[in-house]
């Protein structure tokens, strides 16, 4: 059988950094093949690519045998080529039909786009109503929309960037079985990830991405999740031990925490209660678009609502803004690094001086004390071992994963009694992720009470001594995080939407039907 | 003060007259945002156009050309601003601001041969039955062809923005240019026809003015309609039709208040004129203050630059 998509020798370099260099592979029809690396291997790249969004330097591609150069994502569509974005490429003020329709060469009139929505949605177990504002759907629905904006088109190859990132496991299973029945009509699936246990369930091949360069291809059946890990990061991984503690006085009381959404389409908390003892790590996970973003400005006084749902020690302090809420301990990192935990265009120390001139004493009179602030930041820098030629560096400047150890570092040298951070590993590379688990970890067994924040369900249970799930602005009862199987788990975060799994005769007939009336229209 | 001398048919029959100028760049500025970009320069295009219409339809004595020469100079200014803007990634706030201030200079400059000249004169249509129908023929039906065009233009846009995919992707830009980009759609070029389509809306409205509703021209003669036009639209929460009634709304203060001015009533003349743009600001207030809406209304990528990364 000759291979679908052939990819030779493919480079492409961007000013300062080689993104692909040299990269040579090859997909069969029906095969899912994945592609494995950390962020920042070149992975997105070399999708891009291959879906016609960047032109390579140099190298070839050959879809069916032909020479294959797409020119923009058109022509790739046009030649059997779908593609599933990490970041979703969708309209939230426009509704599932017209989401669909952008996607599409030739799209037919709205009314029978909404009809063969509804039929293949179903038919694969992903069941949508066309007429809904997308803005409205929860981040599995969205991730619908744009595989079935795939589907409608009849792909060949199908790529998925990072498509489990969003969903709960309930929610994963069903797409696996949706991809397992797209695999079984022959469409080849070219899967990225870096979730090695997923990648081992489904991929029959794998080539593994390190800084641009293909450092290995296996069958990840065979391999072990460990000598995965060990290719993709080159070194093998440190696992964060965490010091036994006890846990000691309640510092933290949340109770009847109700608030406004804080952007147009987020969600509202729900009263929402849960205490937190010194020493403690308590986990809250959840589907983004849940309220975690509500939740952690609630927390660190972004929003502010009635004194007595918030207590620190006893004492309200729901209706105090951020800055009285840092002088008396109780410090965050929100999700968002660039713009929200740091400003992009300011040097390290001068983020250094907004976060932390009260309880660093960085200010007098009024005056910056630029020498004690310039300490503090090298202080941040060397401990947490952030990557950079020095603290006179834009925020901007700093890779992700060592932005984001200066960021959650300079809260944590400010000895907090609480700390709330939200998303703190998000597109952070391996080594770097570890690094910051491992830090909140000592913090905790400092005496300090921490609350994590995230959608990464691998990360909670490594950290957290307690689970809570957030769901819809509810959050369930915190849960002891040691025993918890993910399926319990699964169910806590609201197990699947709505979903049924894909129904494999009827999926045959609709999709028999949908062509044989298409084939008509295109006739002449 | 005298009330029984302000006719009421007359009051709404100009009301039409006064709205349309406001109609028109208000319009053109609703699709030149539903595309993500702002354009605070509606004052200057205004005045480009009113100029320009003037000085050609005086030289050829042909008030069609005059229309046309306004539109095509609102469009080519909005293509300096639209040059800036979406190449230069200039800000647009301040590029709309110096386009305004740059328009009232130009026009000045232009305009200054053709200060006190009597313009053309634009014949009213007559329609047979339609015209002559008592009370509403005169209010609907007895005005110029330029009335009758600017309301086609919001029917053609309300039209074009539902029900077509020209209209589904301009909207798709202006609320999430980074996806539209991956789907493979030109963001750029789809906004600078928006820009043109503003610009040259915005120069039929300052010719309006200059040809019809004056009609003769003056320095700085718009007098801040190009910002009402720009109100309007928030006002109209981006929607085509609501920015017909808030022009008809705007354009019967305005003629309400120089009714009354004639008719003598006793307030200082300032605070009549003062009435329109005061309304401007409280409705502003009031739509900016729900939460609601309006701000699910207003495109996502509003005034934000597009630079095409990796």
């Amino acid at each position: 059988m000759t291979d679908l998509l052939t990819i030779q020798r493919l480079t492409k370099a961007y000013p300062g950094v080689v993104a692909n260099d040299d990269v040579s592979f090859s997909i069969a029809p029906g095969e899912i093949h994945a592609l494995l690396g950390e962020n920042g291997a070149g992975k997105s790249t070399l999708v891009k690519m291959i879906y016609g969004l960047v032109k390579p330097d140099s190298g070839t591609m050959a879809l069916h045998g032909a020479p294959f150069s797409p020119a923009e994502p058109r022509a790739a569509r046009a030649a059997g080529v779908a593609m599933v974005f990490q970041h979703f490429s969708l309209f939230e003020a426009l509704n599932v039909a017209e989401n669909v329709g952008l996607g599409m060469e030739n799209p037919p009139p709205i009314r029978e786009l909404a009809r063969e929505i509804r039929e293949v949605s179903h038919a694969y177990g992903l069941p949508l109503d066309p007429r809904r504002l997308v803005g409205d759907l929860s981040a599995g629905e969205r991730q619908r929309v744009e595989i079935i904006r795939c589907l409608l088109q009849d792909p060949k190859l199908l790529i998925m960037d990072e498509p489990t990132s969003v969903l709960t496991p309930q929610e994963v299973e069903i797409l696996f079985a949706t991809l397992n029945k797209l695999k079984s009509e022959g469409t080849a699936i070219l899967y990225i990830s870096h979730k090695l246990e997923e990648i081992r369930a489904l991929c029959q091949g794998a080539t593994i991405l390190r800084r641009g360069k293909v450092v290995g291809a296996c069958d990840p059946r065979q391999a072990s999740a460990a000598e995965l890990a060990e290719m993709m990061v080159g070194e093998a991984l440190h696992t964060p031990d965490r010091p036994p503690s006890e846990a000691g006085k309640v510092v933290l009381q949340v109770a009847g925490l109700t608030s406004e959404s804080v952007s147009t389409f987020g969600t509202r908390l729900q009263n929402i209660g849960f205490e937190v003892r010194a020493g403690e790590v308590l986990g809250i996970g959840g589907v983004a678009g849940n309220g975690q973003d509500e939740l952690l400005s609630a927390l660190s006084g972004e929003t502010m609502g009635a004194s007595e749902t918030v207590r620190l020690r006893g004492e309200p302090i729901g209706h105090l803004p951020p800055n009285p809420r840092r002088t008396r301990g109780m410090l965050s990192a929100p999700e968002e690094r660039l713009g929200h935990a740091a400003a992009p265009d300011m040097s390290l120390v001068d983020n250094a001086v907004l976060s932390g001139w009260q309880r660093e004493d960085l200010t007098r009179g009024g005056f910056v004390r630029w020498g004690r602030a310039r300490a503090f930041a090298d202080k941040i820098i060397s401990t947490f071992d952030v990557r950079t030629p020095g603290a006179h560096v834009a925020a901007r400047a700093l890779s992700g994963g060592n932005l984001q150890k200066f960021v959650i570092g300079r809260e944590i040298l400010q000895r907090p009694d609480v700390l709330v951070v939200n998303q703190p590993t998000w597109g952070v590379d391996a080594a770097a992720a570890a690094a910051i688990r491992q830090a909140l970890l000592d913090l905790a067994g400092a005496g300090a009470a921490v609350i994590v924040i995230s959608q990464d369900l691998d990360e909670l249970m490594e950290v957290s001594d307690r689970f809570a799930a957030l769901n819809a602005g509810h959050l369930s009862a915190p849960r002891p995080a040691r025993g918890l199987t993910m399926e319990q788990i699964g169910l806590m975060l609201g197990g699947a939407h709505d979903m049924d799994v894909a129904h494999t005769e009827e999926a045959e007939h609709i999709k028999e039907t949908y062509q044989d009336s298409h084939h008509e229209e295109t006739r002449p | 003060m005298n009330l029984a001398s302000i006719s009421p048919i007359l009051l709404l029959a100009s009301l039409m007259v006064a709205a349309t100028p406001i109609l028109l760049a208000g319009i053109g500025e609703l699709v030149t945002e539903r595309a993500g970009v702002l354009n605070l320069g509606v004052e200057g295009m205004m005045i480009t156009g009113a100029i320009f219409g003037f000085a050609i339809a005086v030289e050829t004595q042909s008030a069609t050309l005059g229309f046309i020469a306004a539109a095509i100079a609102g469009a080519a200014l909005s293509l300096l601003f639209g040059l800036l803007t979406q190449y230069l990634l200039s800000n647009q706030v301040a590029t709309g601001l110096a386009l305004t201030l740059f328009g009232l200079g130009l026009s000045a400059l232009l305009g200054q041969g053709y200060v006190g000249i009597k313009g053309v004169d634009v014949s009213k249509i007559h329609i047979p039955l339609l015209s002559d129908i008592p009370v509403a023929g005169p209010i609907l039906f007895q005005h110029d062809l330029m009335v009758y065009v600017a309301i086609l233009i919001v029917a053609v846009v309300w039209a074009t923005l539902k029900f077509s995919r020209i209209g589904l992707i301009l909207r798709a830009v202006g609320e999430n240019h980074e996806a539209a980009h991956a789907l493979g759609y030109k963001v750029i070029r789809i906004r600078l026809m928006a820009i043109a389509f503003g610009g040259a809306c915005a120069g039929l409205g300052g010719a309006y003015l200059s040809l019809v509703r004056v009609p003769q021209w003056t320095e700085g003669m718009t007098a801040g309609a190009g910002w009402i036009a720009l109100a309007l639209v928030v006002f109209a929460s981006w929607k085509p039709w609501r920015v017909l009634i808030g022009a008809y709304l705007f354009g019967g203060l305005t003629v309400l208040q120089l009714n009354l001015q004639a008719a003598g009533m006793k307030v200082p003349v300032e605070y009549l004129s003062m009435s329109p743009y005061l309304i401007t600001i409280l409705v502003l207030v009031i739509m900016s203050s729900g939460r609601g809406r309006a701000h699910l209304n207003a495109p996502a990528e509003l005034g934000r630059s597009f630079h095409a990364s990796s």
